[in-house]
């Protein structure tokens, strides 16, 4: 048994290697004084790339259509994605079965049929592609996750707390407001953020329907087809150490809790 | 229902129903029924819409069965997919054993920050990552050159190799992470009666761990296929000029010959294989979509 635990770590230790050395590789470039990006040969150290990076005006423009897309779709999925939640558990049988099947189909949907659909569907009705069809294709199926982790949420609920404030004479406003949001709190919260990440993550649906505006994903998709220099790798490297900055406050924070707890 | 008038009152419940009503008709089944729709009408130009050639008929998807060439990009796709998926279980499964059962506990929250980093990197920067070291002249091949593992670099990115180095490396986590909360749910006493009774370590793994973490599986089987087979970028950037992967057909119908139609025909093909895919994971792991969609 001793063993095999070795060969079972010795494993882990490999596939965090595999997961991470890539990235290595990729952030790497950003500094290699090479034209096309890449660690090898190594050509000496540059800061060149992160400066050719901060004067692309495309880049900014599409980073900003990015984050303001990922908020749109976290303002209309999470309100969505509750609602939805909370209908769905307040009702039983084929009904139920039926509306949850339709509302988890998206997330087992290709990304390329919902740009698509979205798209079409959209343009019957007048409105044109642009980056707020982008906006409805994603929250078709962030709204799901968000549905989810509510509904998973709500199940831990004491519905008796709802009754006695009813008795009581609370308002239903108030049952809501007092009550039942903030048990739901961590729910929506992971909720918001898991939509952000997948929103600004997103290119498949994307693709199909952001007409003429670029977000950040279709951006380095384009440079990287269309003459790769290492800029990209620096924008990697920057998107990486800021995940991992996030990833790291998270990390200290859940130490800091779980000390205290 | 009259449990939610009863609880919120109509002010709130109208909304719930309106918001979950919007989701379900504007953005999910109304979209989706207006593309198989459409996949079944001829395209025109704009002022001839409506007109006497618009009529139903099935040519959009004869030209699909009457090109082998789309059929076999369709076919291939399938099948890579399916491989990808199956190499995404073998290296996926030992792990989440490992993660669920064997690792020190202290240490989960760790390795699970670990793996998370890649799982936030976006895909287009992931295959870009992979573009990088498979370059004939990069350092994949430097390395294992230098090693004296290989005596003259390989060309990796030839044929769907590089399609299915790239599509397990960004999809990879999406097996992992359902499979290790299966196997996380089961009782470790069974494993160790298993044991006492004298079960070889295969036997308990192929009678009690494998049978349990079903769900789990065939979880991360469908996502796993679906994003393979819907995957644009990783086809993209790491195909050569024989990987030709039915998304870029379907980009071709919307983008270079702008025949929405002919595009969503194909669109509407791609959606029934990945259907066609969950009902039968759903019938062979015995799971329904609640087991899947978690």
């Amino acid at each position: 048994m001793r063993k095999s635990n070795y060969a079972f770590h010795l494993y882990m230790v490999l596939f965090l290697l595999y997961m991470l050395l890539p990235l290595v590789v990729m952030g790497g470039a950003a500094f290699n004084d090479s034209r096309f990006p890449s660690i090898y040969p190594w050509q000496g150290w540059t800061m060149r790339w992160f400066i050719d990076l901060w004067n692309d005006g495309r880049m900014w423009t599409a980073f900003g259509n990015t984050i303001a897309v990922a908020l749109a779709v976290v303002a209309i999925s999470v309100p969505i994605g509750t609602a939805a939640a909370i209908l769905i558990n307040s009702i039983a049988g084929t009904t139920r079965t039926v509306l949850y099947s339709l509302m988890v189909a998206p997330i087992l949907t290709p990304g390329a049929v919902i740009g698509i659909s979205t798209l079409l569907f959209w343009n019957r009705l007048h409105v044109p592609a642009g980056l707020h069809l982008s906006v409805l294709g994603q929250v078709s199926y962030i709204a799901a996750f968000a549905m989810l982790l509510v509904l998973a949420r709500l199940q831990s609920f004491d519905r008796g707390l709802e009754e006695a404030a009813l008795d009581l004479g609370a308002s239903h406003a108030q049952v809501m407001r007092r009550i039942l949001l903030p048990h739901l709190y961590p729910a929506i919260g992971a909720g918001a953020a898991i939509g952000f990440f997948q929103s600004i993550e997103n290119f498949n649906v994307t693709l199909f329907t952001r007409g003429t505006y670029d977000t950040l994903t279709v951006y380095v998709f384009s440079k990287v087809r269309s003459g790769i220099t290492p800029t990209i790798n620096a924008l990697a490297l920057i998107l990486i150490t800021f995940t991992l900055l996030c990833a790291i406050a998270y990390e200290v924070r859940r130490r800091a809790v779980a000390r205290r707890g | 229902m009259s449990d939610l008038l009863n609880r919120y009152g109509a002010l709130l419940t109208t909304i719930f129903i309106l918001l979950t009503g919007f989701w379900l008709l504007m953005l999910i089944v109304l979209p989706n029924i207006y593309l198989f729709e459409t996949s079944f009408r001829p395209y025109l130009p704009v002022t001839e819409i409506g007109g006497p050639k618009d009529v139903f008929s099935f040519n959009n998807y004869f030209t699909f069965f009457n090109s082998p060439i789309h059929m076999n990009v369709f076919l291939w796709t399938m099948v890579y997919s399916s491989l990808v998926t199956v190499i995404c279980f073998l290296i996926a499964y030992p792990l989440a054993y490992y993660l669920s059962k064997v690792a020190p506990g202290h240490l989960l929250p760790t390795l699970f920050l670990l793996l998370f980093i890649p799982l936030w990197v976006s895909e287009v920067l992931r295959s870009f990552a992979w573009f990088i070291i498979l370059a004939l002249k990069g350092p994949l091949n430097a390395t294992l050159l230098g090693l004296g593992i290989l005596d003259e670099p390989i060309r990796w990115i030839s044929g769907f190799r590089g399609v299915v180095i790239g599509l397990v490396y960004t999809y990879v986590l999406f097996m992992l992470f359902p499979v290790f909360n299966a196997i996380q749910s089961l009782d470790t006493n069974q494993i160790e009666a298993a044991e006492d009774l004298g079960s070889p370590w295969w036997r308990t793994h192929l009678r009690v761990i494998l049978p349990h973490s079903k769900p789990g599986i065939a979880s991360g089987a469908v996502m796993v296929f679906m994003l393979s087979a819907g995957s644009i970028l990783v086809p993209t950037l790491l195909g050569s000029t024989t990987s030709r992967w039915f998304t870029e057909i379907i980009q071709q119908w919307m983008f270079e010959s702008q025949d929405w139609n002919t595009g969503s025909a194909y669109a509407f093909l791609l959606l029934i294989l990945c259907t066609v895919f969950v009902s039968v994971v759903m019938r062979v792991f015995r799971v329904k979509l609640s087991d899947i969609a978690k």
